[in-house]
């Protein structure tokens, strides 16, 4: 079977100008850093990066994740749930150099999760009554154009229509690969990773470690390996 | 209220109380993760984390570095996991909050309005940090407890109706500050406590939400925990 190793070198041959990317991680915990470096380092710009937060700015406090982009001014568009802790996002999102669509964690993961799993859209309770639902969004039902997003009511209930989500790239941080790509994450390291998995139509991980196949206990695994296209080995 | 505590530390020592012995909590960020610090001996939570687990444990004496495999909290701190814990993915630690398998949630608090609606998550022109996990955590908990200072710079927080964008709509069960307990009963909020040496008067002038007093009102309780 051929190899699906990849040197960090060769990752700008994946990466065009505008293109989407998913990336892995909650704080940073589980963003691949040397991908996030791999992707700057290639020069790409205009990128719409779709992540759970902006992680940390001050690298004393933890990884600074898709900050490292966003810092360097590479990304035109965030979709995300949180900037919190990332004052220079904030400021970008303020004065309009980037544009960032907030979204709750839990929908922006299930969006992922249905681009990935063959779904046509999430259909979730969460935000109904606020700005979330107060959004303008081009979507046709039953042939019928809207430009907002749309609440269904369901057996009296309302629920917000959201749509899926899935990227040209998705870079993913495991703690252990074997040589065909099944991915272990750590512990709280796995969050978005696993869905994005689905989501990209490449999938580029990074592994701290890389086994043989069969190390790995098939109950063990956690990413099924035909979703992973190609592993950084360590360094 | 004794003088050298201080009124968040009030609120999260009557929140020590209300949580049972077992039940499977997510503490906000804030005041709510106080709560943890004050809990009864004979109760043990499941502490809900939303980046990925469930058996939170405490800070690690010593934090492995940045780049090494962490356990991180929700605000991206080292943290430990306990013996009867679990990992997972966001997909499930959000089915845990959407669906109702979360005992309580605990959420700090700009507003809540008398119909159960609560805002927490932005000031427009001022702070718009993100909702994070806010939104689905106050959608699905079984009971979404508020923990907050019962005004603000003298500005009201218990209100008619919110000004500021919301959170949730009407889904917050129990409101806790360092003056007050509220409960809402059938959609009508239920002032059933009050702080030692707080009048009801008082809580109604710094209260703007229309309120009923419980024919069982009683004075607040607090746990000792370290006193």
């Amino acid at each position: 079977m051929k190899s699906k190793r990849l040197e960090i070198e060769q990752v700008a041959s994946f990466l065009h100008d505008g293109m989407t990317i998913m990336y892995g991680g909650f704080m940073g915990n589980g963003t691949s850093p040397r991908l996030m470096q791999a992707i700057l380092d290639s020069g790409v710009k205009d990128l719409t990066m779709i992540g759970d937060d902006s992680a940390f700015l001050d690298a004393t406090k933890g990884p600074e994740g898709v900050g490292l982009l966003v810092r360097n001014k590479r990304v035109k568009k965030l979709i995300t749930g949180h900037i919190g802790l990332n004052k220079e996002a904030q400021r970008q999102m303020i004065s309009g150099e980037m544009e960032i669509e907030l979204s709750p964690i839990g929908t922006l993961a299930e969006r992922i999760r249905a681009g990935g799993s063959g779904l046509g859209a999430v259909i979730t309770p969460t935000g109904v009554g606020t700005l979330v639902g107060d959004v303008k969004m081009d979507v046709t039902i039953n042939g019928k154009k809207f430009d907002q997003k749309q609440i269904i009511n369901i057996n009296g209930r309302d629920f917000l229509l959201e749509l899926p989500l899935v990227a040209d790239l998705a870079v993913l941080e495991a703690v252990k690969a074997d040589t065909f790509g099944n991915l272990v994450y750590f512990r709280s390291m796995r969050n978005h990773n696993p869905l994005m998995a689905l989501a990209g139509k490449v999938v580029i991980a990074e592994a701290h470690e890389v086994v043989e196949v069969g190390s790995i206990d098939p109950d063990h695994v956690m990413t099924p390996g035909i979703l992973v296209d190609h592993i950084i080995y360590p360094q | 209220m004794t003088q050298e505590m201080s009124a968040k530390e009030f609120i999260a020592r009557r929140i020590a109380l209300e949580l049972k012995d077992g039940d499977a909590v997510n503490l906000g960020i804030g005041l709510p993760t106080l709560v943890s610090s004050y809990l009864p001996a004979n109760v043990q939570l499941m502490l809900h984390s939303e980046n990925g687990f469930l058996g939170m444990g405490p800070a690690p004496k010593e934090f492995p570095p940045i780049g090494k495999p962490r356990l991180v909290n929700a605000g991206g701190n080292p943290t430990t996991i306990l013996p009867n814990g679990s990992t997972f993915d966001i997909s499930m630690s959000f089915a845990l909050m959407r669906g109702g398998h979360l005992d309580a949630a605990v959420l700090g608090g700009m507003q809540v309005s008398e119909d159960g609606d609560l805002a927490n998550w932005m000031v427009p022109g001022k702070n718009v940090p993100g909702m994070g996990g806010a939104m689905d955590l106050a959608v699905g908990a079984k009971q979404l407890i508020v923990a907050m200072e019962h005004t603000a710079n003298g500005e009201k927080k218990i209100l008619k109706k919110c000004t500021l964008p919301l959170t949730v709509k009407g889904r917050v069960a129990t409101i806790v500050t360092e003056k007050a307990l509220f409960r809402f009963h059938d959609g009508k909020l239920v002032l059933e406590e009050y702080a030692p040496g707080v009048s009801v008067e008082e809580i109604r002038a710094e209260t703007e939400a229309s309120f009923t007093v419980s024919d069982k009102l009683t004075e607040m309780v607090i746990s000792q925990v370290g006193l």
